[in-house]
């Protein structure tokens, strides 16, 4: 506006309102991405896979609701999703998270139908990848969890970065606590920095073997996980989602989380 | 007249600086909203036992300017879902064409056979799907409807149902919603009244509709982009829409001015 009225400098040729060369890069003013906070975690047992997070939905210093689950049943029957096998976990950007988990739902719902059989949990891990990948510069603002049990009804977990790198893995925290879950998780659950006693001084310390974790303990550790980082992460708190999957099925519990 | 004859007629940079073209794209590329005009402040709303209330003001602001003083922000959809949208205005009036054009075909494609005229409308979840889903695909296009907007009414199961959707297509909901300035100056009353889904079924009709008054005075005092004239929407099981578009703040207080002292020209 400041230039219509100050003239700039007398030259020797007249300017011109138009460019002869494109005016360079323009600022565009909308962000498509939001972070709606939040944390997940999963974690795989020798014939069970646990996914916990909290369901409070922030915008910045506000909270959304109290109640916005990120957890979620793929491939079941019926709006609830029933006799469904396969449990995702998504936290990030949320809006970008229900459209993830929709297209995954279809497909594996699609592969059930054309193939007369529940997609395995390897397959629909490698199909997850290549949807997030598919996304590859515009990408789903997530990070997702994904688990279930595989062909032998061992607990199966995969973990995935925004545009589809994965791997499978015992545990894994994600969203805006995962700084503060995950060591933890690394020490009681893969035994991390944990040595046998009396096994030597120094390089002959002998790491103490990780195994797999019987359920009490694995939600001991998950509820202790997630009350923790309610007291020093504001984005997480309210409530916490469970979801058990084991040869039964899917079990979900809700228990309350600090509010403030 | 000069031997440059594209620049004969234009206005000179020298004499008026240069032009901005981020008005007007000399290449005719389309330009996307960037940023909202005339803007709606906000929108909030409350769930009771056996429906919900939702309000918003009259008053579509250009930027500080109070442009517009009869704005009705509220649209009813059908007997059991009411909408209040907050954000740019003509993008709202964009929405209520394309809900306009839903409801006819939704009339046109529904079987005779279902006698019933409840069951065969649009519940509200249905249309919040349905708005989440145009919200959702206009962001990913980078073409954003800058709205912020409640749905409020009555779920398939006939149960009170309050949901909102925004320009990023972000979802979701809870007893209590306000979007803009009401998420910082009415969300916290309302959550008083209202803390959770068990208070929901404790809640009455009147109850509910005070309170929602109650914070459109505080939004009224405190929101400098908010106007006294207001419409309010009840949505209730077995009731058609109550919608009353010329609501006049009632019992303002403003004795606490005259305490005011040490701004303008007075002298302290």
């Amino acid at each position: 506006m400041a230039s219509v009225f100050s003239a700039s400098i007398p030259q020797e040729a007249p300017g011109y309102s138009f460019n002869h060369l494109s005016s360079g890069t323009r600022e565009h003013a909308f962000n498509p991405y939001t972070d709606n906070g939040g944390s997940t975690l999963g974690i795989s047992g020798a014939d069970f896979t646990i996914f916990a997070g909290d369901t409070r939905s922030t915008s910045g210093y506000n909270i959304n609701t109290r109640y916005a689950p990120k957890l979620f049943k793929i491939g079941g029957e019926g709006p609830s999703n029933e006799n469904a096998r396969i449990v995702l976990s998504v936290v990030g950007f949320a809006a970008d998270g229900n459209a993830l988990k929709e297209r995954l739902d279809t497909v594996v719902k699609m592969y059930k139908y054309q193939h007369g059989k529940p997609m395995t949990v390897a397959a629909c891990a490698q199909r997850l990848s290549h949807i997030l990948y598919s996304k590859r510069f515009f990408p789903y603002y997530v990070h997702a969890i994904l688990g279930g049990l595989d062909e032998d009804g061992k607990g199966a977990l995969y973990s995935y970065d925004p545009v589809g790198s994965y791997e499978r893995e015992q545990c894994r925290a994600a969203g805006s606590a995962s700084s503060l879950i995950m060591p933890f998780l690394d020490n009681q659950v893969n035994f991390k920095n944990q040595y046998v006693p009396g096994s030597g001084v120094g390089h002959a310390l002998e790491q103490r073997v990780p195994e797999p974790l019987p359920r009490k303990d694995v939600e001991q550790l998950v509820k202790d996980a997630f009350t923790s980082a309610t007291e020093r992460q504001i984005e997480v708190g309210d409530g916490l989602q469970m979801m058990t999957i084991t040869k039964d099925g899917i079990e979900e519990v809700y228990s309350p989380l600090k509010k403030d | 007249m000069n031997h440059f004859p594209h620049g004969w007629g234009r206005p000179r940079d020298d004499v008026y600086g240069a032009y901005n073209h981020a008005y007007l794209q000399p290449d005719g590329s389309k330009q996307h909203t960037q940023s909202p005009i005339v803007t709606g402040t906000s929108v909030i709303a409350v769930k009771f036992k056996d429906g919900v209330v939702i309000a918003a003001d009259n008053l579509a602001s250009y930027g500080s300017l109070a442009r517009f003083t009869d704005v009705k922000r509220l649209r009813r959809f059908n007997s059991r879902v009411v909408l209040g949208f907050g954000g740019d205005v003509s993008d709202m009036q964009h929405l209520d064409r394309l809900l306009s054009t839903l409801s006819i075909r939704e009339d046109y494609s529904s079987t005779a056979s279902e006698s019933d005229n409840a069951a065969r409308e649009l519940n509200a979840r249905n249309l919040h799907t349905y708005l989440a889903k145009v919200m959702y695909k206009r962001r990913s296009e980078f073409n954003p409807l800058w709205n912020a907007i409640l749905v409020v009414g009555l779920d398939g199961e006939s149960q009170p149902f309050l949901a909102t959707v925004d320009l990023l297509g972000t979802t979701f909901s809870a007893p209590t919603l306000a979007t803009g300035f009401g998420a910082h100056l009415a969300q916290p009353i309302l959550r008083r009244a209202v803390p959770d889904e068990a208070a929901v079924a404790e809640m009455t009709r009147e109850k509910a509709v005070g309170v929602v008054r109650e914070c459109m005075k505080v939004l009224f005092y405190r929101d400098a982009r908010s106007i006294d004239k207001y419409s309010m929407a009840v949505v209730e099981k077995e009731k058609e829409v109550e919608l009353v578009e010329d609501e006049q703040l009632e019992q303002q207080s403003w004795a606490f001015a005259e305490g005011i002292k040490g701004y303008g020209t007075q002298t302290v």
